[in-house]
């Protein structure tokens, strides 16, 4: 039984179906269990390049990365590439024109600006992966999210989604409020105005103006990293202002009606958007996530792989497996 | 020269309000006579336009010609050339080159490039401020003095209120219009697009429109203030239509201009990331077009202008971030409007010629937009059946970056004439 | 009725039926205790005995052995499942990917005898796949192969220790195996290709 196809590249949620997203969380599942072996690798993608193209600082997102596809046997190469905003869209166009010469089966790419992965996808033959375009959507950690919520609640449908945090400059929520939508879920989102996108509830998500409202309604709390520059560049009047305001303690979390699951993409930044009580708590499945991060990437990078289909007529006959 | 009879066309004169079947005999560069059975004087050429719209030759008020400074992407010659491809006989060409067009010398230097191409007429716009830093005002009558016919900071707003207000008035001078690029900076800043669902869906920063109406109110303010003339640049957003309404209700000397592609697309254009769609002011909503749409037709903006802005292919072949803002438009907008506006039943032809033409030359107080006997031959013969496709590989300019490639279009420049003289024409299309 | 079922196998291809049944239930429930004493017999009892059955149908006939053994010598014999997709040599060219079941192996492998379980041995591809993956796990004593089908047509050096039933397949042809537990009925059948499942 073969499974329906996901396309060439990866570049976000909002371009997938619900079969899409529902194959790659249950093609994950099966990876979980490759990480606990005692030989964690499997010989899937034996004899493919991979480039971990990374325009930004990233170590979890990178290792992450790293681990997935040593454990499917392929061949790793890590590039940090600098991009100084003068050099930034010059550098891509001509990084593409040289992973295409050096015949590269697939890349993993996080860049500053959001399109960037559409963007290199549209230029080359290999595989692309995107692992954070700028503020437009980070797919692998939102599966990873829609993964971790299905294995605590059973099911993602009818479950509700909070947001917490900066929404308007987040990748990651973007890419949830795709996934959570598409597999029936009910989103909202929480924060000052200042941080939330125009128009946001126009995709079908609710808004909460204050986080008591947000945990009284949610199932689940998605805690987003509160970037300090925010507030150099005014849209929030103090870090200190925000966390009396919005952040996700354990007394705010005593109240619910519910026990909250409790999720962050990290890094966290204790004592700003979330407290460390809540972080280690017994609701919060904060490292499930990192755990569920490989397994998920492994499946993606496992989809993606390519086949040539013109051979499988070949491999049909005598001589397939039996 | 020899005289030249245009035989058998249809004569629109916005200038006169003049529409009808007639000939017209231009002779040493002037038009010489308008009207039926013409005779035709010795040694002159005849050409004969039946089934043709023969019309004041286009005016663009707000092109970017990047000479000096910028060679590679377009020149005034290549510029011109493109310019006479897209029926106009006169633009006004925007001071952001490198160096700014801020003195005399930089003035005098495009208006002897516009004679030495000796095609479309190129008319020098001076800055406001020296570099166009918003600091001190630019000298407007040495620049006015050398050929400069209006003064802007396009490519920036002015940002000081105050600059603004001393422009407004010193041009009273010279009576000259300041034209501003409406865009409140901080509000701004960082955008790419604009500021709705389709930013918010692609992760990119948006311009809100407040950024525009609130510089659009500003300077309608000063305008009255000041009893200046201020021209609004590149109108985006129904609220701005609503701001210039009201103004000139109240008698404040505002002119405004749009440009096609703001009167044909939407912010949805900018999905997939396409950076040909990138420009400042952004596209904005189905509801803006449908307002500036509108405008035009009552006249409450006068003009289409093109902000015709080439860039290097490499340039636009980036990140949405990082791409430059900016299309070409002098080879399209004719076409455009025509297809969009009046094959889509918006305007009828003589009112489109009229915002080309005439209504332009009337906003910067421009020779041209009139076929009235005496004046400058500069003429344009439109094929008005014409059906083509935009082909930028076939541009007559440097640069290729424009949304409309591949679009089929209706309606081209079949001749244009500058001072009686062929600037350009057109291949016959097939089956004419 | 196995008799049957080969002299029908043999029979020109023209003149076959799409579907013919080479072992209903209580061939394939005699077969099964057959395989489960041969099992018995080849690991020496019990001791160190682990049956692993291939995904799919191998798991089901893994456990179906695993019953018969206990219920003879009442202890409890350990089985594990082994889905080897991602072993497969032929991953590269498949086209859409392979859905992956799951892999369970109880305990540790070492000095334990292995007996891998599958429905039906053809190419052996699966079989040396199953090889390197139980290599990655760790090193059993002894290995075993134990199949209800032989539809020979190898492609590698690889041979059955116990056999349920040999079936002569000709080109154009398949076996299926259908149990009750995903099927709804224990069956082996000769299947043209081309018809449908």
């Amino acid at each position: 039984m073969t499974a329906p196809p996901l396309g060439k590249d990866l570049v976000g949620l909002e371009d997938l179906s619900a079969d899409q997203i529902r194959l790659i969380l249950d093609t994950a599942e099966p990876f979980k269990e490759v990480s606990e072996r005692p030989i964690k690798k499997v010989p899937a993608l034996r004899g493919k390049t991979i480039v971990n193209l990374f325009f930004e600082a990233s170590t979890r997102t990178r290792i992450s990365f790293e681990f997935a596809e040593k454990r499917l046997s392929a061949d790793t190469v890590n590039v940090a590439a600098s991009g100084s905003s003068v050099q930034k869209g010059e550098t891509l166009v001509d990084t593409a024109r040289n992973l295409e010469a050096m015949r590269i089966d697939m890349v993993v790419i996080r860049h500053p600006s959001s399109g960037a992965a559409e963007f290199l996808g549209n230029r080359i033959r290999s595989n692309v992966i995107n692992a954070g375009d700028g503020k437009h959507e980070h797919p692998t950690q939102g599966l990873l999210d829609l993964l971790t919520i299905r294995d605590k609640h059973g099911k993602i449908d009818g479950i509700k989604v909070c947001l917490v945090g900066d929404v308007l400059h987040s990748r990651v929520a973007r890419s949830n409020i795709w996934g959570l939508l598409k597999l029936g879920a009910e989103v909202g989102v929480c924060g000052p105005d200042t941080l939330l996108p125009r128009g946001i509830e126009e995709l079908g998500v609710c808004r909460f103006r204050r986080i008591e409202e947000a945990i009284e309604w949610a199932d689940v709390l998605n805690v987003l990293r509160l970037q300090l520059e925010r507030m150099e560049m005014g849209f929030i009047p103090s870090v200190r202002e925000y966390y009396r305001v919005f952040g996700v303690t354990a007394e705010r979390l005593e109240k619910a009606a519910r026990p909250m699951t409790i999720m962050h993409p990290g890094p966290m930044n204790r004592g700003v958007e979330i407290d460390s009580r809540v972080a280690d708590g017994p609701h919060s499945v904060i490292l499930d996530q990192v755990t569920n991060g490989v397994a998920v990437r492994m499946a993606v990078l496992y989809l993606l792989a390519g086949g040539r289909p013109e051979l499988a007529d070949a491999a049909k006959g005598p001589g397939g497996p039996e | 020269m020899r005289p030249l009879l245009l035989k058998g066309g249809r004569v629109i004169d916005p200038s006169r309000g003049f529409d009808q079947a007639a000939d017209i005999l231009i002779q040493e560069g002037k038009i010489a006579a308008v009207g039926t059975g013409l005779g035709t004087p010795d040694g002159a050429e005849v050409r004969d336009v039946r089934g043709r719209v023969v019309a004041p030759g286009l005016v663009d008020v707000h092109v970017h010609l990047r000479e000096p400074g910028n060679e590679d992407v377009e020149t005034i010659a290549s510029g011109a050339r493109a310019a006479a491809a897209g029926g106009f006989t006169t633009v006004c060409a925007m001071p952001n080159t490198d160096p700014v067009t801020d003195n005399q010398a930089a003035v005098g230097f495009i208006v002897r490039q516009s004679v030495r191409a000796g095609l479309t007429r190129v008319y020098p716009i001076g800055a406001i401020s020296v570099g166009q830093r918003g600091e001190r005002l630019a000298e407007f009558g040495e620049m006015m003095g050398a050929g400069a016919v209006a003064v802007s900071d396009d490519g920036k707003p002015v940002v000081s209120s105050h600059l603004m207000r001393t422009a407004l008035e010193y041009a009273r001078t010279f009576e000259i219009p300041v034209a501003d690029h409406c865009e409140e900076p901080t509000l701004a800043a960082g955008g790419v697009m604009h500021e709705g669902l389709v930013a918010a869906r692609l992760g990119l920063k948006g311009i809100p429109a407040a950024a525009e109406e609130i510089m659009v109110g500003r300077d309608v303010l000063l305008a009255g203030l000041t009893g200046g003339h201020v021209h609004l640049c590149h109108v985006s957003t129904r609220g701005s239509v609503a701001l210039i309404r009201a103004a000139k209700e109240q008698g404040v000397r505002v002119t405004a201009e749009v440009t096609p592609h703001h009167l044909t697309l939407t912010e949805r254009h900018c999905e997939r990331y396409d950076t040909h769609a990138k420009m400042n002011p952004p596209l904005r909503e189905a509801a803006d077009v449908a307002a500036l749409r509108q405008a035009l037709k009552e006249g409450v903006i006068d003009c289409i202008a093109s902000d015709h802005a080439p860039h290097a292919y490499d340039a636009k072949e980036a990140a949405f971030d990082d791409a430059p803002f900016g299309i070409v438009g002098l080879e399209t907008a004719f076409a455009v409007a025509y297809t969009e506006l009046v094959v889509g039943g918006i305007l009828g032809l003589p009112e489109l010629v009229h915002r080309m033409s005439t209504a332009p030359a009337a906003a910067f107080r421009l020779p041209g937009g009139t076929l009235q006997p005496g004046a400058a031959a500069d003429v344009v013969v439109l094929d008005v059946t014409a059906r083509w496709t935009v082909d930028p590989a076939a541009f007559f300019s440097k640069s290729r970056n424009t949304p409309f490639a591949g679009r089929a279009l209706t309606g081209r420049a079949a001749l244009t004439i500058v001072g009686g003289k062929v600037a350009h024409q057109a291949e016959a299309p097939a089956g004419s | 009725m196995t008799l049957l079922g080969r002299r029908l196998a043999s029979k020109p291809e023209m003149s076959r039926p799409d579907r013919t049944i080479i072992l209903d239930a209580r061939a394939l429930a005699r077969a099964l205790q057959r395989m489960a004493g041969e099992v018995l017999e080849l690991a020496h009892g019990t001791d160190d005995l682990l049956l692993i059955g291939i995904q799919r149908r191998g798991v089901e006939l893994a456990d179906r052995i695993a019953k018969l053994i206990e219920k003879d010598k009442g202890t409890r014999i350990p089985r594990g499942a082994l889905d080897i997709t991602l072993y497969r040599d032929d991953l590269e060219t498949v086209g859409p990917k392979p859905v992956i079941g799951e892999t369970r192996i109880p305990g540790e492998l070492a000095g334990k005898h292995v007996v891998i379980v599958d429905d039906v041995l053809y190419t052996g591809r699966t079989v040396r796949a199953a090889l390197d993956e139980l290599a990655d796990f760790g090193r059993p004593k002894r290995i075993s192969l134990c199949v209800l089908v032989d539809r020979g047509g190898r492609e590698l050096p690889i041979q059955p220790d116990i056999v349920g039933e040999r079936v002569k397949v000709n080109s154009g042809e398949r076996v299926d195996v259908l149990v009750e537990e995903l099927d709804g009925r224990d069956e082996v059948n000769l299947v043209r290709q081309g018809a449908p499942a």
